[in-house]
């Protein structure tokens, strides 16, 4: 067993489980793209950032790759972390602005602008898909090609593979294709907010250490009376 | 394509992962690019699945999916020719070869393609076709250079490069003369041989300056192919003990005048040759 410190609480989880699974396990939300159980971690979304280490030597980590260690500390709502996030979900809203998953996100994490030139891509090379046929359809009828900006995901030389079975698995994980987002504003990058699930404390007070995930939050509730 | 050529280069390298590069490498330096028959026996013989190598094909720039044309034309689009007008250097090929950068013309003449960095910044906007470098390009150049790459940039300066000079050769067995004083080619007696390749057979004449590799034939034959080599008097086949060191096909041997061995490489294409003037190597 390996003891690690989670937004300052000690906890045990085996070795050899990722940041991620520990935290969900303990019961922090932390938002996840290209992370699904059962396919191999990837770490392309970056949705899953936390902090780790203390002070200046603190850094950013994708949890959904980092192993655990013995003694680590780990903190998932630091004004950091939550910062780095909100970009990586305005970067996202920039490249796919009509995927319900992203602009879902969005609205949970109060992205309320898009400053990045937008664009109207399909896709998020997060390589769900690619992994779903893998590992777990078997087949590896699809995966990356090109490099750069010119990276995508296909068949090799876009024409039907053979060893596809049409089993719609890359279609059925896909969180950029599936899920429309109703979304009818081409000029506008997002929707429009169906729900809203960022702390209110971030800006108040350093509460870098407080469990924020609740909403509404109760450290706040009780620091507003 | 034959399947056995794809095999024989998949026994040169190993069939684990790291092995795939090389083995690319080797089709495309037998085909001049990747084609997709190749990949697909790629994948069935060494167990890895077409989209992995597809992935690693179109991943490095080197490889290529498509034939080349005869001619490749490098437009330096790097920052110190950038600034020195490349955009419009390569905008002027493209509209005088009507092809965009990285495409090939229809009559499989030209492949244009923009690179980075040639390494000669002082020169720019640098230009590289087949290996020859023109510098301070403008747009008025353009279409000379397209001429010069037509008439074909390897074509030797006799008078003006001091390396090249003319030999007479022999056959090393009726010690009969293969020069043939009534063809000139570069201006000089051209060396008379036959050569036969699967049911074609046909006169070849080479040019006698040492450094030339400008020859008439017969036949037209393709790049690559071994040929024989037969004297026309004796009808003796002109081989030597050796193979090429670059290509390994057969060297051709013959008799220079005035003592020594000129060896040739048989493959069409391949530039090995070897003189021996009494010991002395060359």
């Amino acid at each position: 067993m390996i003891t690690l410190n989670i937004n300052g609480a000690n906890v045990s989880v085996e070795k050899g489980t990722t940041i991620l699974e520990a935290l969900r396990f303990i019961g922090f939300p932390i938002p996840t793209l290209c992370f699904v159980e059962g396919l191999t971690p990837y770490g392309a979304c970056r949705l899953c950032v936390v902090e780790i280490g203390e002070g200046s030597s603190s850094k950013l980590v994708s949890s959904c790759t980092y192993p655990v260690e013995e003694g680590l500390k780990v903190r998932t709502a630091s004004k950091r972390v939550i910062k780095t996030r909100k970009m990586i979900i305005e970067l996202l809203l920039a490249s796919c602005p009509q995927s319900k998953t992203i602009q879902d996100l969005a609205s949970q994490y109060g992205v309320h602008q898009q400053r990045f030139k937008q664009e109207y891509e399909d896709c998020i090379l997060c390589g769900l898909c690619v992994r779903m046929c893998e590992e777990q359809m078997m087949a590896k009828a699809i995966g990356f090609y090109g490099r750069g900006e010119n990276r995508k995901i296909g068949t090799p030389f876009g024409i039907p593979s053979e060893v596809c079975r049409l089993c719609g698995g890359c279609m059925y994980i896909c969180p950029a294709c599936q899920l429309r987002c109703t979304f009818n504003q081409p000029e506008k990058a997002i929707c429009g907010a169906c729900a809203n699930l960022s702390p209110p404390c971030l800006d108040k007070e350093q509460f870098d250490d407080m469990m924020c995930y609740m909403d509404p939050c109760v450290a706040c509730e009780i620091k507003k009376d | 394509m034959k399947t056995e050529d794809i095999e024989a280069i998949l026994e040169k390298y190993s069939i684990s992962r790291g092995g795939l590069i090389s083995i690319l490498q080797g089709i495309q330096s037998k085909y001049g690019y990747l084609p997709e028959k190749s990949l697909n026996i790629v994948s069935e013989k060494t167990g890895r699945s077409l989209v992995d190598i597809y992935g690693v094909a179109t991943f490095y720039k080197s490889f290529r999916l498509k034939p080349r044309g005869k001619h490749l034309i490098s437009v330096c689009l790097g920052t110190a020719c950038h600034v020195r007008g490349g955009p419009v250097i390569a905008e002027e090929f493209e509209r005088q070869l009507e092809i965009k950068a990285g495409e090939t013309t229809p009559d499989k003449e030209f492949t244009l393609q923009a690179v980075n960095c040639l390494g000669a910044c002082a020169l720019g906007p640098i230009v590289v076709v087949d290996g020859h470098y023109f510098s301070n390009v403008n747009t008025t150049k353009v279409k000379q250079i397209i001429n010069k790459a037509r008439e074909g940039l390897d074509k030797v300066e006799i008078k003006t490069d001091e390396r090249i000079f003319p030999v007479e050769v022999s056959c090393p067995r009726c010690n009969h003369t293969l020069m043939d004083p009534f063809n000139l080619i570069d201006g000089y007696p051209s060396i008379r041989v036959t050569t036969s390749f699967g049911r074609k057979h046909g006169w070849l004449r080479l040019s006698c300056l040492y450094g030339s590799y400008n020859t008439e034939v017969e036949y037209e034959i393709s790049e690559d192919t071994v040929r024989n080599f037969f004297c026309p008097h004796c009808h003796a086949e002109l081989i030597g003990v050796t193979n090429c060191p670059n290509c390994d096909a057969p060297m051709v041997s013959m008799i220079v005048r005035g003592g020594g061995m000129i060896q040739i490489c048989s493959r069409r294409g391949c530039k090995e040759h070897k003189l021996d003037l009494n010991g002395i190597n060359f």
